[in-house]
């Protein structure tokens, strides 16, 4: 078992409900516990089945099994599929050292649409996030998995630059079981996503 | 989800604590499961449905909690190893028939085993209650797992116990352990073979056996404190004599763990972890009460541990040990919503008077400031594409065209939505499982005090079936003045798309007999509408019509729509749908953008930039429903799928 940045480690896997970030942090936390490490998966979701945030709680450890939730201003790693959302954990989790990878594709709330709110400048969020943390990758998973096909692989090509950002134990042939026993009719299509997102940190 | 029975004992699994809890039971040799869907308890039926054939089990949804514990009950008694799992509403409805088996036993049968799962901070509840105290109230010895592994292990002891005292035994996981995952290390899978005979010389418990149910209730509750007084559930970690004693269960205990690691105080605080809830296992509580001045109770959801054991403590007398309690008595712990590891940081630095900082001030401050400006509010409402959407905008319309001052009520699951911005505010009320018929009958016999407001009562197709139909047989009889809607989209959705009889499909994916909805309403002899709520003029014509029906009972109407997520599994989307710029007026329309202010499906947004209305073709599903909205008709749908282009093609042709 390799020795992990942090011991324990913390991320947040956070989408609005609907982009399919569960299946992000489920690839993630099997692969982990394959190799060996000690993971907790918890989540946070809002009752209704769209509109609210989805919060993924990772946390990993050689020694311990830790609490399922990541205590305030303790995260060490934020994947956030949309950047207001990555906004929202850094406010409540985020600290001087937190890495942060964030999928620039605005999704817009009822509120926004409707009731009186509005979404704010892309451009402003996102030189806030880097402006607070350590590190910022930036990843296009929603563009890049419309051009594999379908918006909803956003999720793996996150998998992938997770993994190919080295922040995770893992590799490529850490992924490949878990995608395959997760995506058994999809293997490829998946794999491709995955591979996408490796590259895209890699540029 | 996993394949839960794996041959692979000492294998480490990534598992979801109700995943675990499954396996427990394939590792106890379970024979017999029943349940009815409820988060956060749904997926230990599926998990084991989806191996009940290869293992020989039998594995159901029953309507409704009360039939899937008597179910249980009646497979244990024999000889079949069993279990009813439920969420705590699902306990409340069972719980009559709990309070007669836990009294009477199994008759010397399989063992029978009640998991049950409390929602902390009732996410996906209508309220937030804490089961243990049924546990109390009836004399059920409980388990409580305080993570992932021991959720399997707790799972199949719990047999064994159950048969030795021959009761009734419960498992409360809260959902930071049931829905949450974690490590699991499998054990041998049983051989046990399962072989049902109900045994006619069984000792009889009923009315005038000679010995009193209660009194057989306690000496059961006894004979299980002996047991937990030396359960391996039950451990302490810490320094021998600790400055401040934790007592912790469930999450909690991982809660409370984390914040001494992060206050760095292993070596000055102790938590002493029960997994025996009830009853409590009192000898070894006083053991570790007379090691410490200070005891901070952490527990989800009441004082539940922390009453009971101050009521012990007092018993003991002046010669017993006499620690400060702190907990939610105290307000160092809320006394509601989920715990998590900061309010665990929070008590104990209070007690040991320690100040704790997360992080730098000044990045609180820019980051504060920050999300000040763009952190938006997100709140919760209806998929896109979702039938109950266009149900709602038809009863919305109705209301307000009858113009008496109507509303409906809400009932659990997605449409409760329908209190909302997402069901455009029309629902009123909503409560338990079947209150949405049952409150509405209520109101549907004010008549002779002068209320002549028109009802709207609303169930769910699965809640129809689990508790619609006695409220509306009896507002048939007694003659109550109301219109109930049932929401049917085919599957009961928000827990996951658990099959219901009206689907016809069994949880071990074999075709039971379908009992249709319309069938049970048409045989009381009232009215039924049936629409496709998609059809939204037609909708909210007959909507209308029943509402006025000067029928002498209640009429139903049956909204029959797919639920967008279920076809979606199955299909692409049926239309390409688009905002031709040129029609759309935007802000000059006079419509008051009533796509985006009102009507508020996710899938439409609005863009500053243009002034126009725009789909968001990563959320929208492809309903085309938004189509019959816009008075302007700049909503454009373009058939994708074969079926949806012919039906189109026979609509503009006729």
């Amino acid at each position: 078992m390799k020795a992990l940045m942090k011991d324990p480690l913390s991320l947040i896997v956070i989408g609005v409900a609907g982009q399919g970030n569960v299946v992000t942090s489920y690839l993630i936390c099997n692969a982990l516990v394959r190799e060996g490490y000690l993971v907790t998966f918890g989540q946070s979701y809002p009752p209704q089945q769209r509109g609210g945030s989805v919060i993924n709680y990772i946390r990993v450890s050689t020694e311990i099994q830790t609490s399922p939730i990541i205590p305030e201003g303790r995260a060490d790693v934020i994947v956030a599929m949309e950047p207001v959302e990555a906004m929202r954990m850094l406010n409540q989790y985020g600290n001087p050292d937190v890495i942060t990878m964030v999928n620039p594709r605005p999704i817009q709330a009822i509120d926004t649409t409707g009731l009186g709110v509005e979404y704010p400048s892309l451009d402003k969020i996102m030189e806030d996030i880097r402006g607070l943390s350590a590190r910022t990758w930036v990843v296009n998973a929603t563009e890049e998995a419309q051009k594999l096909g379908n918006a909803i692989m956003a999720n793996v090509v996150l998998v992938g630059a997770l993994v190919g950002s080295g922040v995770l134990p893992l590799d490529r042939k850490s992924m490949e079981p878990v995608i395959a026993e997760r995506f058994p009719k999809a293997v490829e299509l998946n794999m491709s996503a995955f591979d996408r997102g490796v590259e895209l940190v890699k540029q | 989800m996993p394949d839960i029975d794996i041959d692979a004992p000492g294998t480490t699994l990534l598992l979801m604590g109700n995943e675990a809890i499954a396996r427990g039971a394939l590792e106890a040799g379970v024979g017999f499961v029943s349940s009815y869907p409820g988060t956060p308890s749904s997926e230990i039926l599926p998990a084991l449905a989806g191996v009940a054939k290869r293992r020989g089990l039998y594995a159901e949804w029953a309507i409704n909690e009360m039939l899937a514990m008597m179910n249980a009950a009646a497979a244990s008694m024999a000889g079949v190893r069993s279990m009813a799992t439920m969420k705590q509403n699902g306990t409340n409805v069972a719980l009559d028939f709990i309070a007669t088996q836990i009294a009477r036993g199994q008759r010397g049968g399989g063992g029978l085993v009640l998991v049950n799962c409390d929602d902390p901070g009732q996410r996906n509840s209508p309220n937030e209650q804490d089961t243990r105290h049924v546990a109390k109230m009836l004399g059920i010895p409980m388990l409580e797992p305080g993570d992932f592994q021991e959720a399997k292990d707790m799972t199949k002891w719990l047999y064994d116990l159950s048969e030795e005292l021959d009761c009734l035994v419960m498992l409360r996981a809260v959902a930071k352990i049931a829905h949450t995952s974690g490590n699991v290390t499998l054990g041998e899978l049983s051989k046990r073979e399962h072989k049902a005979h109900f045994p006619l010389d069984a000792p009889i418990m009923a009315p005038g056996s000679p010995m009193m149910p209660h009194a057989r209730v306690l000496q059961k509750v006894e004979m299980a404190k002996e047991k937990f007084e030396s359960s391996l559930f039950n451990r302490y970690i810490g320094p021998d004599k600790p400055e401040l004693l934790i007592i912790a269960c469930g999450a909690s205990w991982l809660h409370a763990m984390e914040a001494v690691r992060i206050l760095q105080l292993q070596d000055r605080v102790g938590a002493l972890k029960l997994g025996t809830i009830w009853p409590l296992p009192e000898k070894l509580i006083e053991e570790y009460l007379g090691k410490s001045d200070q005891v901070l109770f952490m527990e989800e959801v009441d004082p539940f541990v922390e009453g009971n054991v101050m009521e012990f403590a007092a018993s003991l007398g002046p010669v017993g040990p006499r620690p400060v309690f702190y907990g939610k008595r105290s307000g160092h712990v809320p006394a509601f919503g989920e715990l998590n590891p900061d309010a665990a940081i929070r008590a104990v630095a209070k007690v040991m008077d320690i100040t704790y900082q997360p992080r730098p001030a000044d990045y609180s401050k820019r980051v504060q400031a920050a999300s000040e400006k763009e952190v938006i509010l997100r709140s919760g409402t209806l998929c896109a594409g979702c039938p109950h959407r266009a149900s709602y905008w038809a009863i919305h319309k109705a209301l307000k065209l009858d113009g008496r001052d109507g509303f409906a009520t809400a009932d659990n699951g997605c449409m409760g939505a329908g209190a909302g911005a997402g069901g455009f505010y029309v629902a009123k009320i909503a409560g338990a499982m079947g209150s949405g018929a049952g409150l509405a009958d209520g109101l549907g016999k004010l008549g002779q005090f002068g209320f002549d407001q028109p009802v709207i009562g609303g169930l769910g197709d699965s809640t129809f079936y689990h508790a619609g139909i006695p409220a509306l047989l009896s507002a048939v009889w007694n003659r109550s003045n109301f219109t109930l809607i049932i929401y049917d989209n085919s599957a009961t959705a928000m827990t996951g798309f658990q099959p219901h009889p009206g689907t016809g499909m069994t949880a071990m994916g074999e075709p039971g007999k379908a009992v249709s909805i319309e069938d049970i309403c048409c045989s009381f002899g009232i009215r039924v509408e049936i629409c496709d709520p998609f059809e939204l003029d037609k909708t909210t014509d007959t909507v209308l019509d029943v509402l006025r029906d000067e029928a002498n009972g209640p009429r139903v109407v049956i909204m029959r729509h797919e639920c967008e997520l279920q076809r979606a599994r199955r299909e692409k989307p049926p239309y390409k749908v688009y905002v031709d710029p040129d029609k759309c007026l935007g802000e000059n329309c006079g419509c008051d953008r009533l796509c985006t202010r009102i009507f508020r499906c996710p899938g439409i947004r609005w863009n500053e930039e243009t002034g126009k209305a725009e789909i968001d073709e990563i959320t929208c599903s492809g309903c085309g429903l938004c189509v019959d909205i816009c008075p302007q008709g700049a909503i454009t749908k373009e058939a994708l799928v074969p079926e949806a282009k012919e039906l189109e093609e026979e609509i503009v042709g006729r």
